[in-house]
């Protein structure tokens, strides 16, 4: 004989103040759960986006970053006469040369300083990265000393606005553009004609080169390829790997100390339905020697508490998944340590997420639930008559 | 009887509960004395307003109109803090659960009363030992509740109840959680407490036994009385 | 006195409910002890640094470099006691795993201006005599198995190739929150490699690193330090090394913020425990209160047991977790080095965690004492019967 649903349900609504502390306490808990893997998946989402997976971006070996690497410029026509790079509509090839570098703006407002990137792009960067496109203004003409940026930069640096200057290498650089590379990480740089930016910042060679291939899947032969030539100090990757390595630290970081917390805070969660529960049993003692006399089974008084603890754990996860969601409103940007440069990036809710939170509850739900259910269930009927 | 040992005087009492929008009434326009010395029982069916009347009585419960005048003083002016203070020194309490402090034993139950006093250490383990005497639970004192049974339990709340030696006596079926031998018991020693030490006792129950042992009886019935 | 038994006893009426919320306090408390040691950390550098020392580097960005020529004209700049060259080498031992910070510098300047860096006088000589010499800290020696004399060899990640060193110090700290994880080498070594290497990146420096006469004049000399290279190849930007740790905290301060924001998620998680406890317990003890009152106790004499209890219960879990926060420390600080030079909880954490576990026993005793307090004994006492 089994216990109808609706029993557990009426037990939370009699106590209606203790059920909504507890579910509380677990929402907040599932929150944090939720919010770390909101972040990760952010994190991931904007560095995948920031990559294509048909493009191949070539730095000097050892180098982790593009800031850090330098390309000599024999070293950058030898890659360039490899064959199997593709050819752009306009019958040339889809190849840029790049220079990376930080320079250091303040913020509007705070005044406080930030490193943000500056690229130097040739013609066909705009071509090889299709997320990237012109939203206001002009595209800067090549050999001029024009500038445009990032959405993200535009908002948030000083000097960085459309007609506004910014002073850097002994020359003022006139941004015509503004450009928007939405959730990806070009979002956040300053692009310029690379030969320009070579000769103000007085660097003789390119910091990376990316290019798309002709026949993707020939990308392992043309790694080989690269990295074999003794004149080629240079390692080849596919852009969305090399992104990805790039924020490990970062990522790691972000997943130890969210995974950390969340073991910690489900300790107080599970401590707070556990307590609930075991009022729950005590209190309904005398009801649970009545249901056992009625004829229901132990185990079906087990599952009736049980249940309970579930309920528990499932509003407790509608709830904090329901107030993670808003979190998707926020985005965090901060210092990528291996890069030294901004890193912006939001929380992202996915449906995986979002079942794997409630699921957690449940077994928050479960965990706090399961002693206290087992004790109501082992109550004798003779002893639970007595008490009440 | 002369009006001189009345020692509770209750005229025009009303009081009425809320339950929900509506207003039921409790007590109609009660008025009757009791005199110093009284064993008296409230009786009447479930909800006639008998424990109410007992709680206006012992000033746990405040009236709706009427006044009710103890010893000289007219508790339905004072309030919820003086109300406290005089409960403390006027009126000793039995409940039909006992209601002690699960966490004290039953001597520290018994000295709660004097807590609230000037008495020293020394002074209140006097008067705990005394009022625990006349209960006769010398020997148990320094039990818990619940190591002692029903009508121990119940001794030891009317130990608590005199400890402060209090002029009156409240009783809210004090027998009715008890089995026989022990109801009779508490019975024996209220009369005692009535005749030796010229308590006055107002005392509600269902009891017909208990009623016996009551000089006189009170009926309520949907908050009237209908006797007396 | 009787209050004082009262609430005793009372705490422990339910041992398990008790043991139950004490535990939960004290995790909490243990978290967020942990959580702000972190966040006091982070600004660990900031707080160690010297205002006696500058701090120059390309006002472009830390990637650009400045030109070791710079040396002396900054040394005869007035009020400049000692300048010297050093620079961020981002090298990586035998994996990425074995992070450490490691810096070219100028083996004298480094003695000089880095007094919180204990070595032996016979360190010291070796240190100043060996070109490929490094000195290391005493937790990184200790974590690499590195003895003086070992060699080491570092893969270049901005300057490429394989870096040969021989340990000829093992430093110490001056104080406890002093970094003891970091490797530094000869400035000279560094150069001497580009210049037969990459001409083109030699004689350059990352930052110079410069003493000053008086603290009080550090700002002076900064502005007079970046005045005498205005408008040149390379201009400099001076801050003191305290100003310029902090522009490389203040970088990562979103992640530091919502740290904090999490640290105070958890007091209000066991807040709501504690509270839902608290009012658990009241409820089930009504008539009890009722009874008291009932005996000419006071309503503030009810009010305190509830409260008193509720802080009790709450003081217990926060001293425990504070005890335990000494030990979770020690444990961090010795697993989790690479990342925690030291992981000192300091009285301020102390203060703060006992300051919140208070918070916990004040806030979840609110609504069970004022129902405690205002609770009609007629009402209290029909709830038994």
């Amino acid at each position: 004989m089994k216990i109808p649903l609706s029993y557990s349900m009426r037990n939370l609504l009699t106590r209606r103040m203790t059920t909504l502390l507890t579910a509380s306490g677990m929402a907040l808990v599932v929150m944090v759960f939720a919010a770390t893997l909101m972040l990760t998946d952010g994190l991931q989402k904007t560095l995948v986006a920031t990559g294509s997976p048909d493009n191949v971006i070539v730095i000097r070996k050892g180098a982790q970053t593009e800031v850090q690497s330098g390309v000599e410029r024999q070293q950058a026509n030898l890659v360039e006469s490899l064959p199997g790079i593709a050819i752009g509509s306009d019958g040339s090839r889809l190849l840029a040369k790049e220079l990376v570098v930080l320079i250091n703006l303040p913020k509007r407002g705070s005044n406080k300083p930030s490193n943000v990137v500056i690229r130097g792009t040739s013609p066909a960067s705009l071509a090889l990265r299709p997320q990237v496109r012109l939203v206001e203004g002009r595209m800067p003409r090549s050999g001029s000393s024009e500038i445009m940026t990032g959405s993200g930069i535009a908002r948030r640096f000083q000097g960085t606005g459309i007609g506004e200057h910014l002073r850097f290498g002994m020359r003022d650089w006139t941004v015509v553009g503004i450009f928007d590379g939405g959730t990806t990480g070009f979002n956040s740089e300053v692009w310029g004609d690379v030969d320009q930016l070579m000769q103000a910042f007085r660097r003789p060679v390119y910091s990376s080169m990316l290019f798309r291939l002709a026949d993707s899947s020939r990308f392992d032969r043309f790694k080989e390829l690269v990295e074999s030539d003794p004149r080629l100090t240079l390692e080849a990757k596919r852009e969305p790997r090399y992104y990805l390595d790039q924020s490990e630290a970062m990522a790691k970081f972000l997943n130890i100390l969210g995974m950390t917390l969340t073991i910690i805070f489900s300790l107080g969660a599970i401590i707070g339905a556990m307590i609930t529960m075991y009022a729950s049993v005590a209190n309904r003692v005398g009801e649970i020697g009545t249901l056992r006399a009625l004829g229901f089974r132990r185990s079906s008084i087990l599952a009736a508490f049980l249940a309970e603890a579930l309920i528990l754990g499932l509003i407790g996860g509608l709830a904090g998944v329901f107030c993670a969601s808003f979190l998707q409103l926020i985005t965090i940007s901060t210092m990528n340590w291996q890069t030294f440069s901004e890193l912006s990036f939001s929380f992202s809710l996915t449906p995986v997420t979002a079942l794997v939170s409630i699921v957690f509850s449940l077994f928050m739900g479960l965990a706090g639930g399961l002693i206290p259910a087992l004790r109501a269930g082992r109550i004798s009927i003779v002893d639970a008559l007595r008490e009440s | 009887m002369a009006a001189t040992s009345d020692i509770v005087t209750i005229r025009n009492v009303t009081k009425s509960y809320r339950r929900g929008n509506q207003l039921v009434p409790v007590l109609e326009d009660i008025s009757f004395d009791i005199h110093s010395g009284e064993f008296l029982a409230l009786m009447g069916p479930s909800g006639s307003g008998k424990s109410t009347l007992l709680n206006l009585i012992a000033g746990i419960d405040k009236v709706d109109s009427g006044s009710i005048i103890i010893g000289g003083c007219e508790i339905t002016t004072l309030n919820e803090t003086e109300l406290a203070g005089w409960r403390a020194v006027n009126v000793g309490f039995v409940f039909q659960f006992y209601n002690l402090i699960p966490v004290l034993t039953a001597y520290e139950n018994v000295e709660l009363p004097l807590l609230l006093t000037r008495l020293s250490r020394r002074e209140r383990r006097e008067h705990v030992e005394a009022a625990l005497e006349i209960v006769s639970l010398t020997d148990r004192m320094d039990h818990r509740p619940s190591q002692l049974s029903g009508g121990q339990q119940q001794r030891v709340a009317v130990a608590r109840a005199i400890v402060t030696d209090p002029a009156i006596l409240v009783a809210d079926e004090p027998t009715g959680d008890l089995d026989r031998v022990s109801a009779g018991e508490i019975l024996s020693l209220m009369d005692h407490l009535v005749q030796d030490f010229h308590k006055t006792i107002i005392m509600v129950t269902h009891d017909p036994r208990a009623a016996e042992k009551a000089h006189s009886i009170r009926h309520l019935e949907k908050g009237l009385l209908t006797d007396g | 006195m009787f209050m004082v038994k009262y609430i005793l006893r009372n705490a422990f009426r339910h041992k398990l409910r008790a043991l139950l919320t004490v535990t939960g306090v004290a995790i909490a408390i243990l978290a967020f002890g942990l959580l702000r040691t972190l966040v006091g950390l982070w600004y660990l550098g900031v707080e160690s640094s010297s205002s006696t020392r500058l701090v120059a580097r390309n006002a472009i960005s830390l990637v650009f470099s400045l030109p070791i020529s710079y040396k002396e004209r900054i040394r005869q700049i007035p009020g400049v006691t000692k300048a010297g060259a050093m620079s961020w080498f981002g090298g990586i031992y035998i994996s990425e795993k074995n992070f450490f910070p490691n810096f070219a510098i100028e083996p004298q300047a480094f003695l000089d201006l880095y007094p919180e860096f204990l070595l032996s006088p016979e360190e010291q000589k070796g240190f100043l005599l060996d070109r490929q010499g490094a000195v290391v800290g005493r937790k990184l020696a200790a974590k690499q198995g590195w003895k003086l004399g070992d060699r080491v060899i570092l893969k270049g990640t901005i300057y490429p190739g394989q870096w040969d060193f021989v340990i000829r110090g093992i430093y110490r700290g001056a104080q406890r929150s002093t970094d003891e994880t970091q490797f530094f080498f000869n400035w000279d070594y560094l150069n001497e490699t580009l210049r037969r290497t990459i001409p083109r990146r030699a004689d350059q420096t990352g930052i110079y690193i410069i003493g000053v006469s008086k603290p009080e004049k550090a700002a002076e000399v900064a502005q007079a330090i970046d005045l005498t290279f205005k408008n040149s190849l390379a201009e400099t930007m001076t801050e003191t090394e305290k100003a310029f740790q902090l522009s490389f905290v203040s970088m990562t301060e979103a992640i530091m913020i919502a740290i904090k924001i999490v640290s105070y998620v958890v007091i209000v998680i066991i807040m709501v425990v504690a509270a839902n406890t608290m009012a658990m317990t009241a409820r089930e003890r009504i008539a009890e209160y009722a009874t008291l009152k009932t005996l000419g106790f006071q309503w503030y004499h009810v009010a305190g047991a509830v409260f008193g209890e509720s802080l009790f219960i709450a003081a217990l879990g926060g001293i425990a977790g504070i005890f335990g926060t000494f030990p979770a420390a020690g444990v961090i600080e010795t697993e989790l080095s690479q990342f925690f030079p030291s992981f000192q909880v300091t009285a301020t954490t102390i203060v703060l965690q006992m300051t919140a576990a208070v918070l916990v026993g004040t806030t979840a005793a609110i609504f069970p004492t004022w129902r405690a307090a205002t609770i009609r004994i007629a009402d209290g006492l029909r709830r038994i019967g």
